[in-house]
Order: C-alpha cells, then sequence, then structure tokens
C-alpha cells in the first residue's frame, strides 16, 4: 500500500512516500514563487521514484504553514502532530522533540506513543527561527552552510544584545567592524538563537530524549550552541528537515489501514 | 547601487543669534542607533545643530556631530561651558561632561520645541520607539518603550524602503496614494513582514498598496503602545518617523487626535533636551561657585 506525507513549509516543500509503511522515496525543494506548482511537481516525483502511480496512492496527508496548498491531500495534520509522530518513528525515546524551520520554531513534549502532551510554537519572530542564521550569514557574507562549521572552531563567546534580527544584523556588522573574528561572531549568532529556542522550549520542561529536527538541526554549529545552553544532549536523526513529512506519511498509511485499505 | 534607506544629512546655524554675547553656551549630542544630532544653544536658544548617520562607533559620531554643527560658526569646543551626551551611544562620548538618558531629553526637549502643553511625547528613532508622558516642566511621569524589536521602528522602515526600492523620505506620501486602505501586514516581525511584502509583489499588488499595508501595520502597533500607556493632551511626535506622513496620518486618524505641529527639526528633540540640561548644569555650578 503506497502512503505520502508532504510538508509545505514557509520556505521549503518535503515529500515521503511509504511503501505497506517503509520509506520508498523522499523529496526536498524550495518552495519558489510558484508553491502550489512546486508542490504538485515534487509529489508527482517522489510517487514516481516509488515505483508507483497516482492512482494507486491510498492516503495522503499534509501539513506545514502551506498545508492548505495542496488540494490533493486525503486530509491535514498540525505541524505539531506531524513533528511528533516523525519523532517517534526515528527516534521511540524522544521526550522532547524541538523543531526549528526557517520561519517557526516549535517545542513539543510527547509521550512514549509519540502523542504531544504539550507544546509551545514561535512563529511571530524571526529571532528563534531558521531566518536569522540566514539573516546573519548574509551580513557576514557567507553561505549558510558555512556558519556552523565556522563557528565549531571558536572558543570564545562574545555576547550579541540585539534579541531582533533586523537589529542583530546591524551588531553582526558592528562587530566585524571592530575587528570580531568571523568564527567567534557565527558562535555568538548560534548561542543567540539558541538561548532563545531553550527559553521556549523550557516553557514546556525539558524530558530526555531531546531530538532536535528540521532545517536548522543540519547546523552543527547552532546544534553545539543548543546542547551547551540546554546542558542536556541533544540527538539529530538523519535528514532532519524529513521528520516532519515522515510524520504525516505515518499518519496517512494508519488512516488507510484504519479505513480497511490495506 | 542606490541606498534607498540613505536620507539626507544637513545643518543649520540661526542667522540672528550673536554667539559671542551669550553668557552660557551649550551643547547636547544625541547619539542614537541610527542618527546622531548635535546642538549649540545660546543662553537657551538654539543657535546651530546638525543630523548625521550615526557610524561604527559612538565616539566617532559625536565628534563628527559637533564637529559639524560648528562648521560655519567661528564657535570652538574650548567655547562651549557644558555638553551633556545623550542616547544609545551617550556613555560611551569621552569629551562630554555628563550623560542623561533620552527618554528625560525627549521630553525636555519636546516642552521646548513645543511649549509647556506638552504632556505626550512619542518618539520614533531608528531602533526602538518610546511613548513618554510628562508635566509642563517637561519632567517625565511615565513612559513605555520598544527596544527590542524592529516592527515599529525606523529601521524597519528602511528594510522596507530597501525591499521597494524606494527613498526612504518618499515612503510616507506615496503610502497614501491609495484610493481605498489595504489590509495590514500581518506579520510583526519585519523578517517576515518582508516576506509577506514580497508575496504581494509578486502577486502584482503595486509599490503604493504595500507600502500602505506597512505603514497602517507599523500605525497600528505604535498605537498599542500608545494606548497602554494612556495618552493625554497635547500630543507630539519626534523621531525621525515623525517626518513619514504616511505613519503620522494614519496615527492621528486611529487616535482621533492631531499632534502639534512641529516649530522645529522634529529630530533634533533628543539634542535640544540634552542642551537644556547642560545650560541648567552650568547654572547650578555658577550659582553654587
Amino acid at each position: 500500500m503506497i502512503t505520502a506525507g508532504i510538508d509545505i513549509g514557509a520556505k521549503s516543500i518535503k515529500v515521503v512516500v511509504l511503501k505497506d509503511g517503509q520509506v520508498a522515496a523522499k523529496a526536498i525543494d524550495l518552495g519558489g514563487f510558484d508553491q502550489k506548482g512546486t508542490t504538485d511537481r515534487l509529489f508527482k516525483k517522489a510517487v514516481a521514484e516509488a515505483g508507483a502511480t497516482e492512482a494507486e496512492v491510498k492516503y495522503v496527508v499534509a501539513t506545514g504553514a502551506g498545508k492548505d496548498e495542496f488540494l490533493s491531500a486525503t486530509d491535514k495534520v498540525t505541524e505539531v502532530t506531524a513533528d511528533a509522530r516523525g519523532a517517534h518513528m526515528v527516534h521511540p525515546k524522544s521526550r522532547t522533540v524541538i523543531s526549528i524551520g526557517a520561519e517557526e520554531g516549535r517545542a513539543i513534549k510527547c509521550d512514549e506513543q509519540g502523542k504531544v502532551v504539550d507544546f509551545a510554537i514561535n512563529e511571530k519572530c524571526a529571532a528563534g527561527a531558521g531566518a536569522f542564521t540566514e539573516a546573519m550569514a548574509r551580513a557576514l557574507e557567507l553561505k549558510v552552510e558555512d556558519l556552523g562549521p565556522l563557528s565549531l572552531k571558536s572558543d570564545n563567546a562574545v555576547p550579541m544584545n540585539a534579541q531582533c534580527a533586523v537589529f542583530a544584523e546591524s551588531e553582526v556588522v558592528s562587530l566585524v567592524h571592530a575587528g570580531t573574528s568571523k568564527q567567534d561572531i557565527s558562535r555568538a549568532i548560534h548561542d543567540a538563537i539558541a538561548s532563545r529556542i531553550s527559553s521556549m522550549a523550557r516553557r514546556i520542561s525539558i524530558e530526555n530524549d531531546v531530538l532536535l529536527i528540521g532545517g536548522v538541526a543540519k547546523n552543527p554549529g547552532f546544534v553545539a550552541s543548543l546542547k551547551r545552553d540546554l546542558a542536556t544532549d541533544v540527538f539529530v536523526p538523519t535528514d532532519p528537515e524529513f521528520i516532519s513529512a515522515l510524520g504525516a506519511a505515518h499518519i496517512a498509511h494508519d488512516r488507510a489501514v484504519a479505513k480497511g485499505g490495506a | 547601487m542606490v541606498e534607498y534607506w540613505r536620507w539626507k544629512e544637513y545643518r543649520w546655524t540661526s542667522p540672528d543669534i550673536d554667539w559671542k554675547t551669550a553668557k552660557i553656551i551649550s551643547c547636547g549630542i544625541d547619539v542614537g542607533s541610527v542618527s546622531t544630532q548635535a546642538v549649540i544653544m545660546t543662553d537657551g536658544q538654539l543657535y546651530a545643530y546638525s543630523n548625521m548617520r550615526t557610524g561604527s562607533n559612538s565616539p566617532d559620531s559625536a565628534r563628527n556631530g559637533l564637529d559639524w554643527a560648528l562648521k560655519e560658526t567661528d564657535i570652538k569646543q574650548e567655547n562651549i561651558h557644558f555638553i551633556v551626551a545623550t542616547g544609545y551611544g551617550r556613555v560611551n562620548i569621552p569629551f562630554a561632561n555628563k550623560a542623561i538618558t533620552e527618554i528625560a531629553c525627549h521630553a525636555r526637549g519636546a516642552n521646548f520645541m513645543y511649549g509647556p502643553t506638552v504632556r505626550t511625547v512619542l518618539d520614533m528613532g531608528g531602533q526602538d520607539c518610546k511613548a513618554i508622558r510628562c508635566d509642563d516642566k517637561g519632567k517625565v511621569t511615565a513612559f513605555l518603550m520598544n527596544d527590542k524589536c524592529a516592527a515599529g521602528t525606523g529601521r524597519g522602515m528602511e528594510v522596507f524602503a530597501d525591499l521597494l526600492q524606494v527613498h526612504i523620505e518618499e515612503v510616507g506620501d506615496l503610502s497614501l496614494q491609495v484610493d481605498k486602505e489595504p489590509p495590514p501586514v500581518s506579520s510583526t516581525c519585519v523578517v517576515f513582514a518582508k516576506s509577506e511584502a514580497s508575496a504581494l509583489l509578486r502577486k502584482g499588488v503595486p509599490k503604493n498598496e504595500v507600502l500602505a499595508a506597512y505603514c497602517s501595520a507599523m500605525s497600528h502597533r505604535v498605537f498599542s503602545l500608545l494606548e497602554r500607556l494612556g495618552v493625554e493632551k497635547d500630543f507630539v511626535i519626534t523621531g525621525g518617523i515623525s517626518k513619514n506622513t504616511g505613519i503620522v496620518k494614519r496615527l492621528e486618524k486611529e487616535m482621533g487626535l492631531t499632534p502639534l505641529t512641529p516649530r522645529y527639526d522634529p529630530q533634533i528633540a533628543g539634542g535640544v533636551g540634552a542642551a537644556l540640561f547642560a545650560k541648567s548644569l552650568v547654572e547650578k555650578q555658577r550659582a553654587g561657585a
């Protein structure tokens, strides 16, 4: 049986196709100007890669900020539900799931079945989302992928006063003028966003294991800062940006089974 | 590359005052996060001022501001009896005699510039927004401020000027050229508002409407700050954003209250307040001596 999960994020779109509950294909692309068009194209591509036809897809669950854009979805679930389920599938011992996307940060507390117990969301302010590191990378004239590895070379904690991403950009420029090294500034950037994320996570109280998912989890500099700030170990699955889509795909599988479509 | 955010720097000297006859020459320097004003007063009268972009460090910005204010006058720095620094960079100015908070300076400056009937001052600066209540002497009785978030500040407006490629000084007028007020931009965060505006532009919404949507959102945000503080008449707006008609007109409508018309450049209120504090401090010194 073929089922699929699709996560339409603020910046990128992720599709996971399951064959009898096992991952058969994954696809990711930037939403771009035509989010709807990209979503349709990406979905077709992933289904083809799984060696299936669209007609064979029994159930599709959409999630993410743009979930209403995908009209072919059978159903929709909230990002929090999808995150928790995906996290449970890849790391069943997860009790705290921290999910950081381009424009949103979430902290979710879940039980041993992957059910959501409590959660906190920041969707109002770029200071606690991937958009923050992107803006800072621009100010430093670095690629965002290079920011993380560079910050790991720093053993000097430089404080950042600004919370707002717009103000922090000016502060980064001032730090550059003052002769602070790019590696120290990179670390300051990750420390700043990590402190925002951990204060959000502490609102729901942190319980081990902590699993970090979403695109920002691929930034090793941020992971190091978050570990320091939370003073606990943080697990990062492979392909952390697909976990929400994976969760949606498993929910789709369950619902298809429940409908008797085995 | 055109820098749409870049506003014109300027200076001014009073043609009517002979500073040599003055008993007290005082100076106020307001080193803000975005702009710096240096104000020279002779016996409590406005004599000269400059308004410049703040550079990467406060002492240099203060120095450049003062030098420029004094240029075209033959006042030397040693002729000045007292210098008060204020604003974001105030504690880091080696040649100032004293530092005083910008809240106190703005209230005192507004009292001088608009008269003793002023009770509420809204100062909309580069990286913060302050709502201040004061008495008939220009003394602060209460205040609220946002200095954490770029929404509702001049810096946020600069980001939009750059995005839409409209000169910052033209943003306000252009935003008023709409037949019908569009719904305000829904994101508070400037970074997110920028994505929202880009999406509107892609859909073919014209620039003036996008600017109207942003100015309207900014006006709501500032209004909620004023509401929390409580507004008493007379009301005035100071700081760079007070020159943006798109914000002022919308705020006026939302408040149902017209701010007093400035007789002086509303951006120098902090510097004027600081120069007045400097004058009082000289008087105190002389009385004590």
